[in-house]
């Protein structure tokens, strides 16, 4: 274990990361905002999903101004209902992450599977599985989170909508994203079939489902991680969208999708603050898992990679 | 003096410090001279070529030394004269003629292009030196092949073609980097006859930049060897292989399977190697040897009939514009217990596809293999059975490819263990790793590693133990050794030889290399566009041939004879 983590710290993947300043910046980026929406009960100023702790009278508070009729000062200002925008932002970046992580855990398990049996099965299994996928693919993929969201909330009993909203938003998410894992995870599957040790693994007797699993998918992880990285990037801001059509989160939790949606409202009207800091959160949030996503493919991707 | 590289020293800085690819070497060249230079991989051979022409590669850098080319400091010009100079006065042939070549032109343009940018000629006399270039190069009917596009032309050809370009310079001196190594061995004699008699004729300067000391023995006037980034010693190409000096040269030599006699093992190839005393592991009480000592229930352990395999190229609902190709033609052979069968055969010619019809990777279109009476096709049906067929085990070509990357040493070897049915406590199946470790003369320490920290020949090893770990009795080598330098594949020979003898394994070795195969097999089977045209004992395939291609491949073989 710690010979294995020393070998982790010596490996040109530290040694490049170490290498690469935009990769560090947006990992701390990234980190921090993730650890602050977790700590966020403890660390956020206000509780804003509890309506008794808000006063309408702090409406619309400028940022760092003490308010007209309160006295009370909020960093990032506050919006109509007078709910302070930092501590939404933190609950906001919670919901926005928990659905983000789940969704592409969901994606990356169906996308993988079905890669793989792809690549494995060939033939009229494959040729189905990847038809779907392109099917799937020639349609914008929040029209199909959007589809699959609809159908959701109307199986769900209307009583039980808002507890099963987010679930729904994970699995609208998921089932939209799949496709990218299981193309890439076919494509270097059937490279990784191609070399000789498969061929020394079926000699010495080793059955399909163990080849799949024991001898392809380790090598194939490395393409994962990747696509998951950029996924995430992608959950998080189709999870945005999908709150600011109104479909999302909510508006009792409101995610930062949902407080965007609040704020173009007053965009015009001279309360900037509503609308800039959840976009300013959810563009560093994107912007530092992009980036990552993408240092981490050059870096995998021996075709590229950094010498 | 054409030119003269004195002291040159090239570092490629990298995150474990500097490394020193080329170390203080020294060379001159004459015109109407081929200097040969020879190492192994990572020796700095290529580096000073790449240096000549000034095109190394970044991050290395010359760090001391001087390169003078016709009274001219190369190292001292600046990018655009070095520009200027390339094509012109300095040309460069590549080992690979597919990618050397733009596909998407015809040839004509190429020729032209590099025509009309080296010299003041107009269109037309442009064209006609074209056609000129082409029919100096061999290639017959140039009027039509000039409108050809590269695809059109074959490996051989288009290398031709890649000197065409070459000498529509007029250069002075050309740098050959492994012009040969992609392709077959009857095109290679070809070629490097072309290049010398080029440089005899046009009195140009060749530098031959090569692993191979055949190639060596028949281009070069001079030679130079090089060891680590050193040149350890520049003879008359006669005089070094006959008396080499160096000690590394020695060791270089006696590698190098001769082309004219069978040779017992070869002699001190550890040049540089660590040996350290390893206990002797008693094999017939050994487990890994328990097995493999029950003698075959038939002499002819291996047998194959009317083998036919084809493969679709292009599968198509409508049946006229379906193609295939015969891979394996109705090929009929048996091969005895304990002998090293060869298959030689040039790319193409089905040799691999055999392998994998015996190995039940590919499933024959017709015929049948026998393996020790048990019909590999259609007879396995029992627990049996299947233990049976694991008797038979592989050894691969790229020992980059037949390692799983993500498995330790010891995850790689224990796995057949296990599925071999190995019940022993997790201590004995470590020791058991270390055993076959030893086996192929490796440390205990590699169970520990990944394949990533080994070299070419290591991993070969590693194969080889993997393969070993299964018990087998019958072991297919597809080219074992080809994609390794020429001392690694000696040891490698050794180590079949010897485990051949420890183990009383049948091989059957496959390869295109002839010298190779002389040293290592007791039947040859000649292959030719998927069928077996000759067959007979080793020795009587290099004294008489009977068959007019097995002829040409004797006469076209390279020659290394010690």
């Amino acid at each position: 274990m710690i010979e294995g983590w020393r070998e982790f710290v010596r490996s040109n993947f530290i040694y490049s990361f170490s290498r690469a300043p935009v990769a560090i910046g947006s990992f701390v980026i990234a980190s921090s905002l993730i650890l602050f929406a977790i700590a966020a009960p403890f660390i956020s100023p206000y509780t804003p999903y509890d309506p008794a702790t808000l006063n309408l009278m702090n409406g619309f508070s400028a940022p760092l101004a003490p308010n007209a009729f309160t006295g009370d000062v909020f960093i990032f200002g506050s919006d109509d209902q007078g709910r302070d925008i930092l501590s939404t932002i933190l609950f906001g970046m919670r919901i926005s992450l928990f659905v983000g992580f789940s969704a592409v855990f969901l994606a990356m398990i169906l996308g993988v599977a079905l890669g793989l049996v792809a690549a494995m099965a060939g033939g009229v299994i494959d040729a189905i599985i990847m038809r779907v996928a392109d099917i799937q693919l020639s349609f914008p993929s929040i029209l199909i989170a959007m589809l699959i969201y609809g159908i959701a909330k109307g199986i769900t009993p209307p009583e039980m909508r808002n507890e099963v909203a987010i679930w729904v938003l994970i699995l609208s998410i998921g089932l939209s994203d799949w496709v990218q894992f299981a193309r890439v995870v076919r494509g270097s599957a059937m490279v990784e079939l191609q070399k000789e040790y498969v061929e020394a693994a079926k000699l010495i007797g080793v059955n399909r489902v163990a080849i799949a699993f024991r001898h392809i998918f380790p090598n194939v992880v490395p393409s994962v991680l990747v696509i998951a990285t950029i996924s995430l990037a992608l959950a998080i801001i189709s999870e945005a969208t999908l709150s600011f059509l109104g479909v999302g989160a909510p508006p009792t939790q409101p995610s930062l999708g949902t407080l965007i949606r609040i704020g173009q409202g007053f965009l015009f009207s001279g309360e900037w603050w509503i609308i800039f800091f959840p976009s300013l959160a959810l563009l560093l949030l994107a912007l530092s898992v992009n980036l990552l996503g993408d240092w981490l493919r050059n870096t995998l991707n021996p075709n590229v990679g950094i010498k | 003096m054409l030119l003269a590289i004195e002291n040159l020293t090239i570092r490629y800085p990298s995150r474990f410090g500097d490394f020193t690819a080329v170390d203080d070497a020294s060379l001159h060249l004459d015109r109407g001279e081929v200097l040969g230079i020879v190492g192994e991989s990572g020796a700095g051979k290529s580096t000073i070529g790449n240096a000549i022409m000034g095109l190394l590669q970044a991050p290395g850098k010359m760090v001391g030394g001087s390169i003078i080319f016709d009274g001219q400091r190369l190292d001292l010009l600046s990018k655009k004269e070095l520009i200027s100079l390339r094509g012109k006065k300095v040309g460069m042939i590549f080992q690979d003629p597919m990618t050397s070549l733009n596909p998407l032109e015809t040839i004509e343009a190429q020729l032209l292009e590099t025509v009309l940018l080296h010299s003041d000629l107009s269109k037309a006399d442009a064209k006609l030196r074209a056609l000129e270039l082409l029919s100096e190069v061999g290639i017959s009917a140039p009027a039509e092949r000039i409108k050809q596009f590269p695809h059109e032309f074959s490996g051989g050809m288009r290398q031709r073609v890649v000197i065409a370009l070459v000498l529509a310079g007029n250069p002075d001196l050309i740098i050959a980097d492994e012009p040969t190594t992609a392709l077959d061995v009857s095109i290679q004699a070809t070629i490097l006859k072309l290049i010398r008699t080029l440089c005899h004729h046009k009195n140009v300067g060749v530098i031959l930049v090569t692993h191979d000391m055949a190639v060596i023995a028949e281009t070069t006037d001079r030679v130079a060897v090089m060891h680590r980034g050193k040149i350890v010693e520049t003879d008359n190409t006669k005089s070094l292989i006959a008396s080499p000096k160096h000690a590394y040269t020695k060791a270089l030599i006696s590698a190098v399977p001769p082309s004219n006699r069978r040779i017992d093992r070869f002699t001190h190839v550890d040049f540089a190697k660590d040996r350290h005393d390893r206990k002797s592991i008693d094999l017939k009480s050994h487990w890994v040897g328990k097995e493999v000592y029950e003698p075959a229930a038939e002499k002819e352990l291996l047998k194959v009939q009317n083998l036919t395999k084809v493969f679709n190229a292009r599968s198509s609902i409508f049946s006229p514009k379906r193609e295939s190709t015969l891979a394996v033609d109705n090929v009929t052979f048996s091969i005895l217990d304990g002998e090293t069968y060869g298959i030689v055969g040039e790319s193409g010619s089905g040799k691999s596809t055999i392998a994998r019809l015996i190995s039940g990777i590919h499933k024959p279109t017709d015929g049948s293999v026998l393996f020790d009476g048990l019909d590999l096709l259609n007879g396995i049906k029992s627990v049996q059975d299947k233990k049976k067929k694991r008797k038979i085990q592989m050894i691969f070509q790229d020992p980059y490819s037949s390692l799983n990357g993500r498995m330790r040493v010891e995850q790689i070897i224990s796995e057949p263990l296990l599925l071999g049915g190995f019940e022993g406590s997790k201590a004995e199946l470590q020791q058991l790793v270390y055993d076959l470790l030893f086996l192929v003369e490796l440390e205990s320490g590699a169970a520990s590693k990944y394949p990533h920290a080994f070299s070419g020949g290591q991993r070969q090893r590693i194969s080889i133990a993997r393969a070993l770990a299964s018990r087998p009795k019958f072991l297919i080598c597809d080219e074992p050794t080809s994609a390794l330098d020429v001392s690694i594949q000696a040891q490698i020979l050794n180590l079949l030889r010897d485990l051949q003898q420890r183990l009383n394994l049948t091989y059957l070795f496959i390869s295109h290399d002839l010298p190779v195969m002389r040293q290592v097999c007791d039947r040859i089977a000649v292959m030719k566009n998927g069928s077996l045209v000759e067959e007979c004992p080793a020795e009587e395939i290099f004294t008489s041939p009977q068959h007019s291609y097995t002829k040409d491949l004797i006469r076209l073989m390279p020659k290394f004879e010690r």
